[in-house]
């Protein structure tokens, strides 16, 4: 079915809209979504969270990664009605009122971006690596964070912060 | 992307039954590779069912014959994390690790990883002939920049490459899938699942119109003291293979009892060769005999104008991974070479 606009339908009507919830960074959101709008446009487009960003849109570079249900996807090669009633954490949510989380102060130490746009995508990736317990080695690190591409080439840096918070290093 | 109804199914019935009700209707699982296609219009649909919630077909569970059943619906990460998976069938974990990245392997499913499509840039390019998206339109491969396509099993009509990694371990491991469809249940040996090109490129695999995958059976042999899972690609992480590599070995008194070799990244297809794991049985786990094995494996490979690499990067990954099968702990993140 296709919205006619010529009857003078409103252009908000779009068929097959439906009302999903999600629990954004502890707080429950509804949205009226059609099927095709993925995670990534519901988060951006719908709730005004532009923190997480829109790269390659083709899970090819890791930039809208965020914690679904506490593991980390990319919210492009999903739908947002795929996710009802899940658990979403995007970079917005990470930061508490005791200040940044230990990431987000080790990406600052270590210089660990130039542009920065990746870098949403990379620290939410990192709090997902570290939580699955995984990475042993600098090199397990570096695997594990691959479906994060820096374009600027901040990887060492970045893979340096990561290290220090694995490591328990991250001093005030 | 066009836009879509969308329904979630319960169970494996009314999953079958959402996909008989319309004629475009698809099952969606991980959507990693579906969404990226609807997003290129390389696919369409009216209808997507969304299998994740079905009751059914999550876990890995153990067999009666001591083997293990994995869900199809279960995710790439929990599979090779699984301490069973681990223990028992490390080369299926290695080479699940090996593919794509972390965040897509916490999405995609096991059913989904068997029916990706190719990631042949013709077949990805809608503005160029491919047999495989448009039958009869052409292959643009066969003269075009045909670096990562297949050396073994091409047809005139595609010499497009499977690009799973899982499924390489799969193969190797002798699995069988389990499918459900409007007719009932059935099984396929591995090797029987995924098809050769042959006049019917647009049809990677032997499922029918409106079945389902709804899991995957090991066999007990998992070959976890012998085992190696060798990508070779452009890049260190995060690219498909140029050439893979699964090798199990069984041995007996320093002799090979049992030899499991497959390839990926040669053909449309998974590729086994059983006359050259038949060679290799009685022999000593020697880099000479490996390579006579490679001889066998690489016999009769058709390269294109830019792939011809392919045959000796090849030979010399078999031979390498099968010496890496020797001392399996030496394995390196990333199934790069090491040994």
């Amino acid at each position: 079915m296709q919205t006619d606009f010529s009857s003078g339908t409103s252009p908000q009507t779009i068929p097959n809209t439906r009302n999903i919830s999600l629990n954004i960074n502890g707080t429950t959101r509804t949205l009226q979504v059609t099927p095709y709008v993925s995670l990534l446009d519901g988060l951006r487009e719908y709730l005004d969270l532009t923190g997480t960003k829109k790269g390659c849109d083709h899970g090819q570079c890791g930039a809208c990664t965020v914690l679904c249900d506490g593991k980390r996807i990319v919210s492009c090669l999903t739908l947002a009605v795929m996710k009802d009633g899940s658990q979403i954490t995007t970079i917005e949510g990470i930061a508490t009122e005791e200040g940044l989380h230990p990431l987000q102060k080790a990406f600052i130490d270590h210089d660990a971006f130039q542009c920065g746009y990746c870098t949403p995508g990379q620290i939410c990736s990192a709090i997902g690596m570290l939580q699955e317990g995984k990475a042993q080695t600098r090199e397990d690190v570096k695997e594990l964070m691959s479906g994060n591409l820096c374009r600027c080439g901040a990887n060492t840096n970045i893979i340096d912060a990561i290290m220090e918070v694995k490591n328990g290093d991250h001093h005030e | 992307m066009n836009n879509f109804d969308y329904v979630k199914a319960t169970d494996v019935a009314e999953a079958i039954n959402g996909i008989a009700s319309n004629n475009d209707a698809q099952y969606i699982a991980g959507g990693t590779n579906l969404i990226d296609l609807l997003k290129y219009n390389l696919t369409d649909a009216e209808v997507l069912v969304d299998v994740n919630h079905i009751n059914s077909n999550h876990n890995i569970e153990e067999t009666e014959d001591g083997g293990l059943k994995l869900g199809a619906f279960e995710t790439n990460a929990n599979t090779a994390y699984h301490p069973l998976i681990e223990e028992r069938y490390p080369l299926l974990s290695k080479a699940i690790l090996a593919g794509a990245s972390a965040q897509i392997r916490n999405m995609a499913t096991n059913g989904g990883n068997l029916l990706q499509r190719t990631r042949c840039y013709y077949f990805y390019d809608a503005n160029t002939p491919c047999n495989k998206r448009e039958p009869g339109s052409g292959c643009s491969a066969k003269l075009g920049y045909n670096r990562i396509m297949a050396i073994m099993g091409t047809s005139e009509h595609c010499i497009a490459v499977f690009p799973s990694d899982m499924c390489i371990a799969l193969a190797a491991l002798d699995a069988v899938v389990n499918i459900s469809g409007p007719d009932g249940e059935r099984s396929l040996a591995f090797n029987d699942f995924h098809r050769l090109p042959g006049d019917t490129p647009h049809l990677d695999n032997n499922l029918q119109p409106g079945e389902i995958i709804t899991s995957i059976d090991l066999p007990p042999k998992g070959f976890a003291q012998n085992y190696s899972y060798l990508k070779l690609r452009d890049r260190n992480s995060y690219a498909f293979a140029l050439i893979s590599v699964a090798t199990g070995l069984e041995l007996e008194a320093d002799y090979i009892k049992e030899a499991r070799i497959a390839l990926g990244g040669v053909a449309h297809k998974p590729w086994r060769v059983k006359e050259a794991e038949e060679f290799l049985a009685g022999k000593l786990p020697t880099r000479e005999n490996f390579a006579a094995a490679a001889e066998i494996i690489i016999q009769g490979a058709i390269p294109y104008e830019f792939n011809s690499f392919k045959i000796e990067l090849a030979k010399r990954a078999i031979v390498r991974n099968c010496m890496m099968a020797l001392h399996p702990e030496t394995q390196l993140p990333g199934a790069q070479p090491s040994a």
